[in-house]
């Protein structure tokens, strides 16, 4: 296994969309690297730049100490799980785990070994004869995966592995993802736009915007300092509430960000302020109550995770606490403010 | 449910029968005529002839020689396929995947090359091979033939080659897999059924080919199977019990070649190799 690293990475299509500005990574050895971010991004860009299925318009690549920016991707040594599996539909599974073994040239036995290791492990032996068209879903992923994994490349590299699966599925195969992850100790960069994915898979997670990337952090540091109001309002769900600071009485222009859950329901003109409940949705374990904050449709719209009792009617008054060691702080660029 | 699914199927069967009545009653004709004895040929005709002879098929054979006729078409029209399948289909390739300077004007200038009336061609064609010395030689044909068979394989191929997940490629070459490796191994298989349509339509094309096959032989050396039918005709009579004993033997080896790869035609093969 290698590190992974983009510097200065640049990347304008012809037709001029900017899918990178400038864009620096550090992926370490061994390490699960998560870009998260909104469509258009430039995620799967950057992840097509290091399989090298893109060239960058300016920048380097390097995998472990190697310059591979002119590289065609069959020389660069790293694996990757398309979206769509991208399974050869005419190869028996057996085949298809073997493919990138016989391409670099390794010998029959060695990929007879190396594939029945490889099925083992994802309980794929009774199928190995059958062609990816008579596989289930997850079958078809546990082959893409199994693909990448008997090869023992530099880096693995997924493109949103996990989309085409069912939420029960997915997090099944999530998990299955993480043992992988530690038993081969691989170093994995890993593309998804589901903020939730992201946090529960990462060692650490890249939040990307318009071609840049906004905050590198371990999941729970994205999660309690967010560098940028955006990552503050892209990671974690519901999603943060972004406020003029003058609400509590802040007047230097600084947006108060606050997330649903550092909110406290009060009896009304004991909190912070008061607020009129518009929507309660149940959600089992909590209620995500839709608050307006000056008591008619157009006010700010205030989200809030409430404990199950007591239940909150709507078109009621109520108080609004915030909880003021949870406070994050913004100027108008969106930066953080020290706290 | 499925009573009325067969009711609409009896009758949508009707106008499905009429038109295989209607393509396949000449061709039944033409058998049973070719099967009918000179003499009975011009009574009045009927439609299950009472007597059965080879004599037409005998005459072509072995007194006219027509197998000179069928290898010359063979040769032709398989190497024309040959070569418009294999240069066709890279070509095809790179212009359905890479990334180069000028390709629409390219593939329009591909486009072109196809639309001229053949018969605008024919003389200046002719001095060229002329000066060539190739008048009345198997390349004088096939060289033709390309010109104007290959603008269709590569319009069609590209086609083909665009329908196909452009990321089994990626996953081939991420694989280690050259791009040409990836064109051979993961490209070609799954394409094949575009391809043998492809070659079937090429082979049919030169098969037929009649203008610029009668214009550039001499003699029955290399004349080719439509020539050869034309030329049959005498200046007095005209043997049409031979002439469509001829026709049946031109199109037999073109109705076998499509029922041979027939299933491969219809078969979907890319069937799961992307999500579905």
């Amino acid at each position: 296994m290698a590190s992974v690293r983009l510097e200065g990475i640049r990347k304008t299509y012809p037709n001029g969309h900017v899918a990178a500005r400038d864009l620096n990574l550090d992926v370490a050895d061994g390490e699960f690297m998560v870009l998260v971010g909104p469509s258009g991004c430039g995620k799967s860009t950057a992840l097509r730049i290091i399989a090298g299925l893109e060239s960058p318009t300016g920048g380097r690549v390097l995998i472990g100490s190697r310059d591979v920016t002119g590289l065609p991707p069959q020389e660069r040594d790293i694996a990757m799980v398309f979206q769509s599996y991208a399974l050869y539909p005419h190869m028996t599974v057996r085949q298809n785990l073997g493919f990138g073994l016989r391409m670099r040239g390794a010998g029959p036995e060695v990929i007879a070994e190396r594939v029945t290791k490889a099925a083992e492990a994802l309980v794929l032996e009774s199928v190995l004869d059958r062609k990816p068209g008579q596989l289930s879903g997850g079958q078809r992923q546990r082959v893409a995966l199994g693909r990448a994994m008997v090869r023992e490349p530099q880096a693995f590299l997924f493109d949103e592995p996990l989309s085409n699966l069912d939420a029960k599925l997915r997090v099944e195969t999530r998990a299955e993802l993480a043992r992988l992850h530690r038993r081969l100790a691989a170093t994995i960069v890993y593309v998804t736009h589901d903020q939730e994915e992201a946090l529960t898979l990462g060692g650490r997670v890249a939040v990307l915007r318009d071609g840049l990337v906004e905050q590198v952090a371990p999941p729970m540091e994205l999660y309690r300092r967010p560098a940028m109001a955006f990552v503050g309002g892209f990671v974690g769900s519901p999603a943060m509430n972004f406020l003029p600071g003058g609400v509590i009485g802040r007047q230097d222009g600084a947006t108060l960000g606050v997330r649903p859950h550092d909110i406290r329901l009060v009896a009304p003109g004991s909190g912070d302020m008061d607020a009129r409940a518009d929507v309660v949705e149940p959600r089992g374990s909590e209620l995500l109550v839709y608050l307006r904050l000056d008591g008619s449709k157009e006010g700010e719209e205030l989200r809030v995770v409430a404990p199950p009792e007591p239940m909150v009617s709507a078109d009621t008054t109520v108080g609004v606490r915030f909880d003021r060691e949870r406070l994050h702080w913004f100027d108008k660029d969106g930066r953080r403010l020290a706290d | 449910m499925t009573g009325e699914v067969g009711e609409r199927g009896r009758w949508a069967a009707i106008p499905v029968f009429g038109l295989i009545l209607a393509t396949a009653f000449p061709f039944y004709w033409a058998i049973a005529s070719s099967l009918t004895p000179e003499s009975q040929l011009f009574r009045a005709p009927r439609l299950v002839p009472r007597t059965l002879v080879l004599d037409h098929y005998r005459t072509l054979f072995v007194e006219r020689d027509f197998w000179v006729p069928i290898r010359n078409s063979l040769v032709v029209a398989g190497t024309t396929t040959l070569f418009c399948v294999t240069v066709g289909a890279l070509c095809a390739y790179a212009l359905a995947r890479l990334r180069f300077r000028g390709k629409v004007p390219l593939l329009g200038l591909i486009l072109a090359v196809s639309m001229f009336p053949q018969i605008s061609v024919v003389s200046p064609l002719y001095l060229l091979l002329r000066a060539l010395h190739l008048i009345n030689t198997y390349p004088g044909l096939i060289l033709p033939y390309l010109t104007f068979a290959m603008p269709l394989t590569v319009w069609l191929l590209v086609g083909i080659f665009r329908q196909l997940p452009a990321e089994l490629e990626e996953a081939a070459m991420v694989d280690g897999a050259s791009r040409l490796r990836a064109f051979r191994e993961v490209v070609i298989p799954l394409a094949l059924p575009g391809l043998a349509t492809t070659a079937i339509l090429t082979f049919v094309y030169s098969w037929n080919e009649f203008l610029f096959a009668l214009s550039f032989t001499l003699g029955p050396e290399r004349q080719t199977v439509p020539v050869a039918i034309a030329l049959l005709r005498g200046q007095y009579q005209v043997p049409w019990g031979q002439i469509l004993a001829g026709s049946i033997v031109a199109t037999v080896p073109v109705a076998l070649l499509v029922l041979a790869f027939q299933r491969r035609i219809v078969q979907g093969l890319t069937a799961g190799a992307v999500k579905g």
